[in-house]
């Protein structure tokens, strides 16, 4: 991938938010302009790509608006008049909200998620709703009832889930940000098979009020970008309590954007214990991943880091255990998808009661994941094997974050692999649920025990040519420890690179198209 | 805790399942679930394990108590909003098919 030459600095879409951000405010750049330049490429390349469900048509209308109010000397927010392009789990009073559903199919919802209220506070610019897995079930985006998204950096290849559309569409350069929400690692193994950088926030510590709720206990909606600071900035903008949502954090959170840039600054990490999880890595992971992982903890060694080995026995069971809560907490969330108020309804032939209406509708609007998740959910709550299975798994969380305790007294940050692998092909795992499974192996136990995690870029396989990325965890309200330490990281793998993962891609602004890529469409991959 | 493993999932079960979560499953799908929930159940049993009975359980990552607001009325949906969505509307009301069949 080297032989694809420089990137080109004056493309418009492949600067970073905080730089447009800064154009924006020197008057150097219009909303509108910048807003027209992703519009244009989306337009370009979502064809091949997939990742939006949903371009807004008000993008120009709201960028006009905030360009006006910048020229009457509006006193603007950091973002504000940069582009975001937003996961189809949020609901948007503006916008279809479908979760990747069927049964959703053009639904608007009648009020916005508070995270996007919060953006269009902030004045960012809503540009349409990402692809993602059926209610946010799935590794690969393949369980997007409206098709696959594709990985920018290979079409044949899947962009993670559940949140491929908003990484896609950050790594293809559609966006410069994206929101995304994570269960068991739908921000973070996205990044890590997209070269790009995606924020876990601790649990309560982003509203959920308008999420789609896949697992209550488990889901938490953060950024997703190219860049740490991008990650800080829109974190800083989203992040907070909310009244509409009982699990909100009250902290006062700390600047974020200032984390990240302290971090980019110093490029030290003298006196960081670094963590690295026994568990999370060795047999089960591709060998260019685990290769990248070991130069990634050089570096931080060499930036004066301690590396420490932690062990977390308890990670062990993080999946099974996984998946008994996550699918028992679905088949409750997923029993409002009625007939009743709102989506999708079908009639049975010949009618029936509401009931086998409910039946007849939940059996064509839900894919097969889907129903595969809520019938598991409904026997792991079964009178009779409730404590075997779903009393077991609440227990084995207990233990889980036990280990995170433990492993928090001896490392400030802990450090993994975010995924196991690169990024696999389209329909390679899709007949194969546990597989599929296996690929939250990394990023499942932050969910289980509420604490932050991010995945970045740490390098292409050199089997492969593909990105891989790094975990970074930190202990629950500590979510500024992980931009400090993931810029000072950043800083340094770019150092030591010369340039940036992503300018890397095959699908960077200034490269064409390739040729073979191009082929390949035509002859009918989608 | 008892150290019994729940029995092989079989294709009745599952019917009862899909019936219990309102979705009306074709036999084929029935068929095929059986045999994925099979390997999936027999991989994450083994949670129990480790689950002794001094474990205690956990439900919720950073548990919060006694979240409460206000007692006084707040911004509503109107029934214009409320409606917006609904598949069939009566009126000021969602209109649904009869709750009870002919048998009940």
């Amino acid at each position: 991938m080297s032989g694809h030459g420089a990137v080109s600095g004056d493309s418009l879409i492949s600067l970073s938010a905080s730089v447009l951000a800064e154009r924006l405010h020197s008057g150097e750049l219009s909303s509108v302009e910048v807003t027209q330049a992703h519009l244009d490429r989306i337009a370009e390349v979502d064809g091949d790509i997939h990742a939006f469900l949903h371009v807004s048509a008000d993008a120009l209308k709201t960028a006009a608006e905030v360009d006006g109010a910048r020229r009457l000397g509006a006193k603007l927010s950091p973002l504000a008049g940069v582009p975001v392009a937003i996961k189809d789990v949020l609901c948007t009073q503006d916008m279809p909200s479908t979760a990747g559903s069927r049964i959703l199919e053009g639904w608007i919802p009648p009020y916005d998620a508070t995270v996007v209220a919060k953006l269009r506070k902030a004045r960012l610019i809503p540009l349409g709703k990402t692809n993602m897995d059926e209610f946010a079930m799935g590794s690969s985006t393949e369980h997007s009832a409206f098709g696959p998204t594709h990985n920018p950096w290979d079409l044949e290849r899947i962009p993670g889930g559940s949140g491929g559309g908003s990484a896609a569409a950050v790594a293809a350069f559609e966006a410069p940000l994206a929101l995304g929400s994570d269960t068991g690692g739908s921000i973070r193994q996205p990044a890590a098979v997209t070269g790009t950088v995606g924020m876990k926030p601790t649990y309560g510590g982003v509203s959920r009020y308008g999420a789609i709720a896949l697992a209550s206990s488990l889901d938490q909606v953060g950024p997703v970008t190219r860049t740490v600071l991008d990650a800080a900035l829109l974190h800083d903008v989203i992040g907070g309590h909310d009244e509409h949502d009982s699990t909100s954090l009250t902290d006062a959170w700390p600047s974020f954007a200032d984390a990240a840039r302290a971090g980019a600054a110093s490029g030290s990490l003298t006196g960081v214990r670094v963590g690295v999880v026994k568990e999370l890595g060795g047999e089960g992971f591709q060998a260019g991943v685990s290769a990248r992982f070991a130069e990634a903890l050089d570096l931080m060694a060499s930036a004066g880091a301690e590396i420490v080995e932690v062990s977390a026995p308890s990670f062990r069971y993080a999946i099974a255990a996984y998946y008994l809560i996550l699918p028992a907490e679905a088949s409750s969330n997923l029993a409002k998808f009625d007939s009743v108020r709102f989506g999708l309804r079908v009639n049975p032939p010949g009618g029936g009661t509401v009931e086998d209406v409910m039946a007849a509708t939940r059996e064509v609007g839900f894919g097969p994941e889907v129903k595969r998740r809520i019938i598991l959910g409904t026997y792991a709550l079964s009178a009779g094997y409730y404590d075997a299975y779903y009393g077991s798994a609440q227990k084995v969380r207990t233990l889980i974050q036990r280990d995170f305790d433990s492993a928090f007294s001896r490392a400030d940050v802990l450090v993994s692999p975010a995924a196991p692998t690169t990024a696999f092909k389209l329909g390679e795992k899709l007949e194969d649920p546990l597989a599929m499974y296996l690929n939250d192996v990394t990023t499942i136990p932050a969910n289980l025990a509420g604490v932050p995690g991010m995945g970045l870029p740490m390098g292409l396989a050199p089997e492969d040519g593909l990105p891989t990325g790094i975990q970074i965890m930190a202990p629950a309200h500590e979510d500024a420890r992980i931009y400090t330490v993931g810029a000072t990281l950043e800083a340094l793998l770019e150092q030591s690179w010369g340039r940036t993962l992503i300018s890397q891609a095959p699908g960077h602004p200034s490269m064409p198209l390739p040729d073979e890529r191009a082929a390949r469409l035509e002859g009918g991959t989608r | 805790m008892p150290d019994t493993t729940p029995p092989p999932l079989d294709s009745a079960q599952v019917a009862h399942l899909a019936s219990l979560a309102r979705i009306a499953l074709t036999a084929d799908e029935i068929e095929k679930l059986t045999g994925e929930l099979g390997v999936i159940i027999e991989s994450i049993a083994k949670v129990s394990e480790v689950a002794t009975p001094d474990v205690p359980a956990t439900s919720h990552p950073i548990p919060l108590s006694n979240v409460f607001r206000p007692d006084v009325p707040g911004a509503t949906l109107t029934v214009e909003q409320a409606l917006s969505g609904a598949p069939e509307r009566d009126g000021d009301r969602f209109k649904v098919s009869a709750i009870l069949g002919e048998e009940q």
